[in-house]
């Protein structure tokens, strides 16, 4: 750092990256003072694609704003409405029906999957290579068909209600996700020989972009971020909603704080995801998918209320204050990139910019979810 | 391939005359080049045809990439226009001569202008010397592969001053990468051109060619009686020809994911489709001396036969092989580019030239 | 010493298993689809823009105009408008306008109506020269399907 110090008096540029660069996948731009290829500071600049969902969520019925919910990120939409249903239930005193808990760990465990093989696939596009992307976006669109035909939707799914679940699913459902689950377990291996275990990836991603737990407990960095840097919390395992707790799985935790480890803790969640939806399919409850007293229109009592869910990305937290008329008082939504993204300015000090931008990767960045 | 109906009606009377004008004109020109007696006639001619072979190169390798491409990702790619999309690279080629060649705000004019040439006319200029045949090269030099690198070496000029040109911070990032990136990997590249020297005893391409008739053993890929170290030279002459025509794993100039499009950001039109000719005219270089150094030229694996059919055979398939690493390996970075360069191939090299001029000495050719 | 040429094999070793893999998944067969010259079946459940149902025997919407679809919809893009006629129980719907340029096919005019009156279409190649053109009047798009 004593260079870098140095040459702070040297002549220095600025570099905008964003808010239209393929690197960032959406509009978000990150102010660079460069010295040559090294980063001297990187400041995100924020807010190309705020939509109010927060206020918009004070000026909607309680029920209206579940389909703004997948509109955060859009990639894990089930999560999100997940962390909204959770709330209204909590509110409302509402409890799910078994079946429909366990269909909606499946879904979302379904649509985490969709998430990271995406996320796989742009991040080794951020670094070059192409041609996984479309190896996993031929998998994940196995995903968004067996989403579609349950819940009709391919991306903003919005198939949870309060209390339940919007229909329920088919045999050819469950024979589907059996199927896929065979699938992917069969191409894993494929990727970790043609991405994890290359050469150039290992050279790239060891030890570049170091996060330190303390860094991401400074800055409230959760999820895949987080275990990167080995610590080992999930809302999953610490703070079971759902059903979480009747599955066996484990949270992958990887010491080395760099772009690898987080690499390869969201393509072990993969598998752990896999292994939840098996045994969730194995136990599936017959039964009704909808509680039977939910009232017509939603009035949750006064008071205030706190749910967080495990989404992709890390911690979805949503707080709804009521005042007991149909609309929410006050909705405040935490997510997690948000707080991911903060520590970039951090940890990006000092970097090449090939570096800085797989560190971005690594991030797993969804710019809607950050500017909500 | 799914035509239109009516495609396929306009497009029938012309399949039966193109299949046997097709091989008619191939044979007419093959024999019309070689018979050309030497001299000055005979070059201009022949850069004629170089510069068609290097444009139409240039339009369908861009359609075999996307090809290949398409299918190790499990897509098709282009189908649309003409059968396998086989009139996409003229179409494509059409459009981008239609578009307005924009000069942006603050830019060098004159260096924009140039760079793309000087990426481009080096390249021409090389394939004079290559023997596509026994008799088929535009000029016979002795010094033919001194004459390539010198040419290969203008060509980062151009990128350089392409991307100073342009006054885009992500071009001139782009250039500073480039040139670095040529440099180091000129040195490994050189030293088996050295070695490859000291074996042969020649700077004259066909003359190398000549060296490696007979069957596939006497290629000098395989001569293990010149060096045991013969394949993994070969090797390194790839990467190294990957790296200096900017080809992923190695296209640090152009990181889309980073730098846009590098050197080439700012340029539309026709100044980008010169550059991108540029870029696949080096391909065919460099692949072209792999296979004259290393695979025998135009001489067939079995001793018969031989002529230009097995030259573009065996450059067509080390092209390939190029668009294969570049459709499955991500990017390296500029560290990796150099540790991978002064740390693994010149030390590779060196040993190699050591061990063959011992070897040399021992068994004297 | 040792580990430099660990590396350097392992790590040729890890690229040419690399090419490997692409090289089969080369010689797979393609697995997208030709758009334009074959498409897909929408799923029943396809949330396309919404449409009337008519009444199986007369034929005219089964929509009572009780307007809770208006209600529930979150981004106001449903107008309608009934009136009374003689001898029929209930209003008789007049106008029914689809705003489709703000719906977001959420679905939740279709929960709400329990009248079976309204569905999902199974449209999804939508395109249009202005704004105006997504500006559906849904009763008329039930005529003209009648015919
Ligand atoms: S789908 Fe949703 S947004 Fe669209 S009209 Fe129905 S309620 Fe409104
Ligand atoms: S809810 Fe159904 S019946 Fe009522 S107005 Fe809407 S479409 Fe008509």
């Amino acid at each position: 750092m004593s260079d870098l110090a140095r040459s702070q008096n040297q002549e220095t540029f600025v570099l905008n990256l964003g808010p239209q660069h393929p690197a960032t996948h959406g509009v978000l731009r990150v102010k660079l003072t460069m010295d040559g290829e090294y980063i001297l500071r990187a400041e995100p600049v924020l807010g190309y694609i705020h939509r109010m969902h927060e206020k918009m969520g004070e000026n909607r019925t309680w029920a209206q704003f579940m389909p703004n919910t997948g509109r955060l990120d859009y990639l894990g939409a089930l999560s999100y409405n997940h962390g909204y249903a959770l709330v209204v239930e909590r509110a409302m005193g509402i409890t799910v029906p078994e079946r429909a808990e366990y269909l909606r760990v499946i879904t979302v465990e379904l649509n985490r999957i969709a998430s990271h093989l995406l996320w796989f696939g742009a991040f080794v596009l951020d670094l070059g290579g192409f041609t996984p992307l479309l190896y996993a976006f031929d998998d994940r669109e196995k995903i968004l068909d067996l989403l579609e035909s349950v819940t009709g939707s391919r991306l903003t799914f919005c198939y949870f209600r309060f209390g339940g679940l919007y229909n329920d699913v088919d045999d050819d459902f469950i024979t589907g996700s059996r199927a896929f689950i065979k699938r992917l377990r069969s191409r894993m291996p494929d990727y970790h020989n043609l991405v994890t275990n290359n050469i150039i990836m290992i050279k790239r991603l060891k030890d570049v972009g170091l996060i330190s737990a303390e860094m991401c407990r400074k800055y409230g960095a959760t999820g895949p971020v987080l275990r990167g840097s080995g610590v080992d919390f999930d809302i999953r395992k610490n703070e079971p909603y759902s059903v979480y707790s009747e599955f066996d799985f484990d949270i992958p935790v990887y010491h080395e704080c760099d772009s690898m480890a987080r690499y390869m803790v969201r393509m072990d969640e993969i598998e752990q995801s896999l292994r939840i939806i098996e045994q969730a399919l194995d136990k599936l409850p017959e039964g009704p998918v909808m509680a039977e007293k939910v009232p017509k229109i939603i009035k949750a009592p006064k008071g205030d209320y706190y749910a967080a869910v495990e989404a992709a990305r890390g911690t979805f937290g949503i707080r709804v204050v009521s005042d007991g008329t149909n609309t929410p008082y006050r909705l405040k939504l935490r997510s997690p990139t948000y707080s991911n993204l903060s520590l970039y300015e951090e940890a990006s000090q000092g970097m090449l910019l090939a570096d800085a931008l797989a560190l971005m990767g690594s991030l797993d960045l969804v710019i809607p979810e950050i500017d909500r | 391939m799914i035509l239109h109906p009516e495609t396929k009606k306009a497009l029938a009377p012309f399949v039966l005359p193109g299949l046997i004008a097709g091989p008619v004109l191939i044979v007419g020109l093959y024999l019309f080049l070689t018979s050309i007696p030497g001299g000055l006639a005979r070059v201009i001619i022949f850069c004629g045809a170089l510069i068609i072979f290097a444009a139409l190169n240039a339009a369908y390798l861009v359609w075999l990439e996307r090809k290949v491409c398409a299918h190790i990702q499990c897509r098709i790619g282009p189908k649309e226009v003409g059968p396998f999309g086989l009139i996409q690279p003229l179409v494509d080629g059409i459009k981008l001569m239609s578009k307005q060649l924009l000069l942006p705000k603050g830019i060098d004019p004159f260096l924009f202008k140039v760079a793309p040439l000087l990426v481009l006319v080096p390249a021409v200029m090389s394939f004079v010397t290559i023997p596509f045949g026994e008799h088929l090269a535009a000029r016979n030099i002795n010094i033919g592969l001194l004459m390539i690198f010198a040419f290969a070496s203008v060509n980062v000029l151009g990128l350089l001053l392409g991307g100073w040109g342009s006054a885009n911070k992500y071009a001139v990032i782009s250039a500073a990468r480039a040139v670095s990136q040529n440099v180091a990997y000129e040195i490994p590249m050189l030293i088996i051109v050295i070695t490859m020297i000291m074996v042969t005893g020649t700077m004259n391409l066909n003359e190398i060619v000549m060296q490696q008739s007979g069957w596939f053993g006497n290629w000098y890929i395989f001569r293990f009686t010149a060096s045991p170290l013969m394949p993994v030279a070969f090797l390194i002459f790839f990467v190294c020809s990957l790296a200096e025509t900017n080809r992923a794993p190695f296209d640090l100039g152009e990181a889309e994911s980073e730098l846009i499009a590098g050197f080439h950001t700012e340029y539309s039109g026709m100044g980008f489709g010169v550059f991108f000719m540029g870029e696949y005219a080096n391909i065919v270089i460099g692949c072209s001396l792999a296979t004259i150094l290393f695979l025998g030229g135009w001489q067939s694996p079995v001793g018969i036969a031989s002529g230009w059919w097995w030259f573009l055979l065996k450059l067509y398939t080390l092209i390939f092989c190029v668009m294969w690493v570049r459709w499955t390996y991500p990017r390296t970075t500029l560290w990796g580019l150099l540790n991978l360069s002064w740390k693994i191939l010149i030390p590779i090299t060196l040993f190699n030239l050591l061990l063959t001029g011992a070897m040399l000495k021992i068994w004297p050719h | 010493m040792s580990g430099y040429f660990k590396e350097l094999f392992s790590g040729t070793k890890s690229l040419a298993v690399g090419l490997g893999i692409t090289f089969r998944y080369m010689v797979k067969p393609v697995v997208t689809l030709q758009y334009p010259h074959e498409s897909l079946q929408m799923t029943p459940r396809f949330r396309g823009h919404i449409e009337l149902i008519p009444n199986e025997e007369t034929g005219e919407p089964n929509c009572v105009v009780c307007g809770m679809c208006q209600k529930a919809c979150p981004s106001n893009c449903i107008s309608l408008a009934g009136e009374k006629v003689d001898g029929v129980k209930g209003k008789v719907l007049t106008k029914y306008i689809l705003n489709f340029t703000t719906c977001s096919l959420c679905g939740m005019c279709v929960e709400s109506c329990k009248f079976n009156a309204i569905t999902f279409s199974k449209e999804y190649n939508l395109a249009g020269p202005s704004r105006e053109a997504y500006v559906f009047d849904l009763k008329k798009r039930l005529e003209d399907k009648k015919q």
